[in-house]
């Protein structure tokens, strides 16, 4: 009797739906509560595949800043984000940057690419 | 003394915003100053994704949306002093700035958008006892630290506020090898959105605490540790509760306030409700000329709403420069209708039961009848209930909710026949619960 049971908060947009899931298994489960599509879409995939956008930082050299923000080009298993963090961590680059360049492709075979979320120049020398 | 059309004052998304429709206005000659060394405001910091899907219907983090803005910039090559400070406005138009290159100069303007944006509350703003150690950081410094100047802030992490910057700092934290020992919310409903609470907070399993606070701050040179009590109904903590935690660092998401000085050296007249200027439709404050936009008006939940209001306040300044240059400030294109009365002595909108704030605060009546966007925040959670628009003693318009949340802005939309309506007497809003 141990079924799928579980209360999901929808993170697609600021409503923030409380989406029940229930089920005998992953294969035939019923949506409820939420208020469009996207919803249940998400709901089902957060039962048997989730999975996020991972974003943060790399260190760069020369650039403007010490830190250049990144993310994945898609979404990636939700257990993948701290075994990614270690990879990206270890990443350096060099300044200038351009937005979208890709810093680290396929990261971890999960084929998402890690890329720059903005461009960064070498500042002028003082 | 140099003489410009418009001076847009902040390089964030709202100022960007600003100086990009009001050159697409047909002024060609606008000048944008920002105190940053570039572009982008606090999006720079903003590393996290969520912004843009009303305006690019695309799920950007913050600097993407800002580079958005600042290649348009580019492109229309509008003119931008960084690292330029203003010092002051003057009523009638003159902004005095500084910056090492120019040292003190005063640029004249036909027009000045406002669009400095907001700033934290502080330690200082919300009265922690205790001692004065290293380690007590708003979440904003905590970001900036981390995301772009490379400095992790601590170990042990203690978060007070659940507002959205402090729930985004809890998970971004936790991706950068800090332990948040726990997220403190003095109210019983957390302040940022659901989303976030669900996929900063619950996605790493981060305990979040309703109905406590922070009594306590405890450390000689760094903070050791926090005294945490319940909190009553009226949020007040309850004698007898402290609890010790054991942490190095207290990160603060306490509020923001929208950023005046400059403001009131223009004598520009300030909302109590909002921190922001009182405007009228057109994003006007009290001074002729001296528009506003962004957070520095009130704080806006989403960068999209922030740049939409900026384009608002970017024509209403155009349309005041176009107008001075015919020698008739007063007069907009395509005004027909007997509504002179109220560019003068402006219907207000005022915030009735409920609700923290509406904006605007005028309606001028500027651009004839057009449909009117009223943004408002009530105090507290709502279930299900209506909001009111009331003239006189008619109600204007009523709209149901299902739900109403203090951490997310209501629009209200005036249309046309409505719009029509309003004249001389002054307009209250009201949320009420209807209960069940």
């Amino acid at each position: 009797m141990s079924g799928i049971d579980r209360e999901i908060i929808c993170i697609v947009c600021p409503t923030g739906c409380r989406i029940r899931v229930r089920g005998a298994n992953q294969q035939k489960l019923t949506v409820g509560g939420n208020e469009c599509k996207r919803g249940e879409e998400y709901a089902l995939k957060e039962i048997t595949d989730p999975r996020r956008t991972l974003i943060t930082t790399v260190r760069i050299d020369h650039g403007s800043l010490k830190r250049l923000p990144v993310r994945t080009n898609r979404e990636i298993p939700k257990e993948s984000i701290f075994p990614c963090m270690e990879v990206i961590n270890r990443a350096r680059v060099e300044a200038p940057v351009q937005i979208g360049q890709v810093i680290i492709p396929d990261i971890l075979g999960t084929g998402a690419d890690v890329v720059a979320t903005r461009s960064m120049g070498v500042p002028p020398r003082a | 003394m140099d003489r410009v059309e418009i001076v847009v004052i902040g390089g964030g998304p709202a100022g960007m915003a600003a100086a990009v429709a009001a050159r697409e206005a047909g002024l060609e000659n606008v000048l944008l100053i920002e105190r940053d060394r570039e572009l982008g405001g606090i999006l720079q910091q903003c590393i996290h994704n969520g912004f843009g899907l009303h305006r690019f219907k695309e799920d950007l983090t913050g600097p993407e949306f800002s580079e958005r803005y600042i290649h348009r910039m580019g492109e229309l090559n509008i003119p931008v002093k960084l690292d330029t400070t203003v010092l002051e406005i003057t009523g009638n138009r003159e902004v005095l700035y500084i910056n090492a290159a120019e040292g003190v100069r005063t640029v004249a303007a036909g027009a000045i958008v406002l669009a400095m944006g907001c700033r934290e509350r502080s330690r200082g703003a919300i009265n922690i006892p205790g001692s004065r150690p290293a380690g007590v950081f708003t979440a904003g410094t905590a970001q900036r630290l981390i995301n772009m100047e490379g400095y992790m802030v601590g170990k042990r992490v203690m978060m007070l506020g659940t507002g959205d910057i402090g729930l985004i700092m809890a998970r971004r934290l936790t991706l950068e090898g800090a332990k948040v020992i726990a997220v403190l919310a003095r109210k019983p409903y957390p302040g940022g959105l659901m989303r976030n609470v669900a996929q900063c907070l619950y996605d790493y399993d981060i305990p979040l605490l309703l109905r406590h606070t922070i009594v306590e701050i405890v450390g000689k040179d760094r903070v050791t540790g926090v005294l945490v009590a319940e909190t009553d109904q009226n949020s007040r903590p309850i004698p007898g509760s402290e609890e010790l935690y054991e942490c190095d660092t207290v990160i603060l998401s306490v509020g923001l306030i929208p950023e005046n000085e400059l403001s009131l050296s223009a004598g520009v007249k300030l909302d109590p409700h909002t921190g922001g200027p009182i405007v009228d439709e057109t994003r006007q404050t009290s001074v002729p000329g001296i528009y506003a936009c962004g957070n520095v008006v009130y704080v806006h939940d989403l960068v999209d709403f922030v740049v939409e209001e900026s384009e608002i306040a970017a024509r209403g300044a155009a349309g005041f420069v176009l107008g001075s240059e015919g020698g008739e400030a007063e007069t907009v294109e395509g005004e027909g209708r007997g509504s002179d009365d109220r560019k003068d002595a402006p219907v207000h909108v005022l915030p009735g039961g409920g609700l923290k704030y509406v904006v605007p605060q005028r309606i001028r009546g500027i651009n004839g009848e057009d449909p009117l966007d009223l943004f408002l925040r009530v105090k507290r959670v709502y279930g299900r209930s209506f909001i009111e628009v009331r003239y006189g003693g008619d109600v204007l318009k009523r709209v149901k909710r299902l739900r109403l949340n203090p951490g997310e802005m209501e629009r209200l939309r005036l249309n046309k026949s409505e719009m029509e309506r309003i004249n001389e007497v002054d307009l209250i809003v009201e949320a009420v619960e209807v209960g069940g």
